[in-house]
């Protein structure tokens, strides 16, 4: 499974590594911030065929108990899964309503 | 201990085989190529047990050593000129990720107009890269840079990729008589690499990750100060590497009769050795001449420049390069650092040698003269001088 991102804690100067090397989780940046819209799974729709999955730029989709389910905090909005989604389980909804 | 006769490169890679690299990543270029097809013939007679890899091209020469690094192996790999520029990426990779890399260079002009002679601006070019730099004089220096140099970088104070400079075919590609040492001995001297710094399936990590504005900035303080402690480090290695093969080194810069000296050259490389015998022709005629000769350029000896330097009447800097538009890059170093210690000398720039282009032991005579008289800031040798050139 995709490591998720861990509890926010801020680093102190000496709890920043020497080296680029750490558990993995912390010391990355949530990209959210940068979408304007999001892709929604419709479930009821989904088959699991995987195709958003292998898509997927970010590789931030997963297919759990046969569903496609999405990061978000690492997803961008670019809308590829909905493209290609071919029966329209996915679409993109306004970030900001 | 044995003697052979070795060229610059030969001898570099006798260094490197009792360093014991466990990867070695090779794209060949003029005039570094005999030193990665030596390291090929021991991996093949099985002197060295190395995983030699071809690549096809530098800036993937340098991605191998960085996975290698990762993994936590010994790696190798040597380049120069255009091919240090292909691979400057790579160095930046490299040097934020801490990753002990040892790499020879090959002094060498930079195109156009194409040219495969050596001068000195391929690897001043990347000084900022994060990089140790370490620029050798002569055959067997090569030899014990190549030794030395893995036990600076794996040192766990510096963490920090290092690059040996070695002037193309003046010193890549010209004999000397030089002292191999026992392979035992060298073992003792540097033991194998060991590192948290890599990739284990017992203790899973990211590698090579980003950091964002909260955290970047901390990890490139680190970096500076990690090469900042090389100095230290250098000195300590030295002085171990002394005791065992009995050879003496001296820290980032090689003084000769700069305690007395009205008139100092500052260079570096292999062209401080005609300095030397020209300081010594011009003593003889009563004019107290003086060589300092930069070992290190990162880190940069600020302390020992400033100290050689403050008593002299002026100075010259005699370099390979420039940096168009300015002056020289090392003038520029060497100016900081006597502006930070707040000595007074006056300084000059020498810029000769691009291209392959001979200096000669009149022109170094005429350096010393020039500036015993007061001349222009920034010279070219066999041109002129102005402000800037």
């Amino acid at each position: 499974m995709r490591p998720h991102i861990r509890e926010k804690k801020d680093f102190s100067f000496s709890e920043v590594p020497e080296n680029t090397s750490f558990e993995a989780g912390y010391l990355v940046t949530v990209n959210s911030g940068w979408r304007s819209i999001r892709p929604e799974v419709n479930s009821e729709k989904c088959i699991g065929c995987e195709q958003c999955y292998l898509y997927c730029p970010d590789g931030v989709i997963a297919i759990r108990d046969g569903k496609a389910v999405i990061d978000y905090d690492f997803c961008k909005g670019c809308g590829i899964c909905a493209k290609i989604c071919r029966i329209g389980a996915i679409g993109m909804e306004a970030e900001r309503k | 201990m044995s003697r052979k006769f070795l060229s610059g490169n030969e001898a570099f890679a006798e260094g490197i085989r009792l360093a014991r690299p466990e990867v070695i990543s090779a794209y060949p270029i003029t005039p570094q190529t005999i030193v990665v097809e030596r390291l090929s013939e021991m991996v093949e007679d099985g002197s060295l047990k190395a995983e030699y890899v071809h690549v096809e091209s530098e800036h993937s020469a340098l991605s191998c050593a960085i996975g290698a690094s990762a993994a936590g192996a010994r790696a190798f790999t040597a380049t120069s000129s255009q091919g240090l520029l292909y691979m400057a990426e790579c160095l930046y990779y490299a040097a934020g990720g801490r990753f002990p890399i040892v790499m020879m260079n090959a002094d060498r002009s930079t195109a156009l107009p194409w040219n495969i002679y050596g001068d000195q601006r391929d690897s001043l070019s990347q000084l900022d890269s994060g990089w140790i730099q370490a620029y050798a004089e002569n055959a067997q220096e090569a030899l014990d840079l190549a030794l030395m140099s893995y036990r600076i970088a794996e040192d766990k104070r510096v963490s920090t990729p290092y690059m040996a400079n070695l002037d193309g075919f003046v010193l890549t590609h010209t004999y000397e008589t030089v002292e191999i040492p026992e392979r035992s001995q060298a073992d003792k001297f540097l033991p194998p690499y060991e590192t948290d710094n890599r990739i284990d399936f017992d203790n899973p990590k990211n590698m090579a990750f980003s950091a964002g504005p909260d955290t970047n900035y901390i990890f490139k303080y680190k970096a500076h100060k990690g090469l900042l402690a090389a100095a230290e480090v250098i000195k300590e290695t030295e002085n171990d590497f002394a005791e065992i093969f009995g050879r003496k080194y001296t820290g980032l810069t090689e003084n000769y009769l700069t305690d007395d000296a009205d008139y100092i050259i500052v260079t570096l490389g292999s062209i401080a050795g005609l300095c030397r015998e020209t300081a010594d022709k011009l003593r003889e005629q009563g004019v107290k001449a003086g060589v300092v000769r930069i070992r290190y350029m990162r880190p940069f000896p600020n302390d020992e420049i400033a100290e050689a330097l403050k008593n002299a009447r002026a100075y010259a800097v005699l370099e390979k390069d420039v940096s168009f538009g300015n002056e020289g890059t090392v003038f520029t170093n060497v100016n900081s650092a006597l502006k930070k210690s707040g000595a007074e000398v006056k300084g000059y720039d020498f810029i000769g040698g691009l291209g392959g282009r001979n200096i000669s032991a009149g022109d170094i005579e005429g350096i010393y003269r020039s500036i015993a008289e007061g001349t222009d800031i920034v010279n070219f040798i066999g041109i002129g001088g102005g402000e800037n050139g």
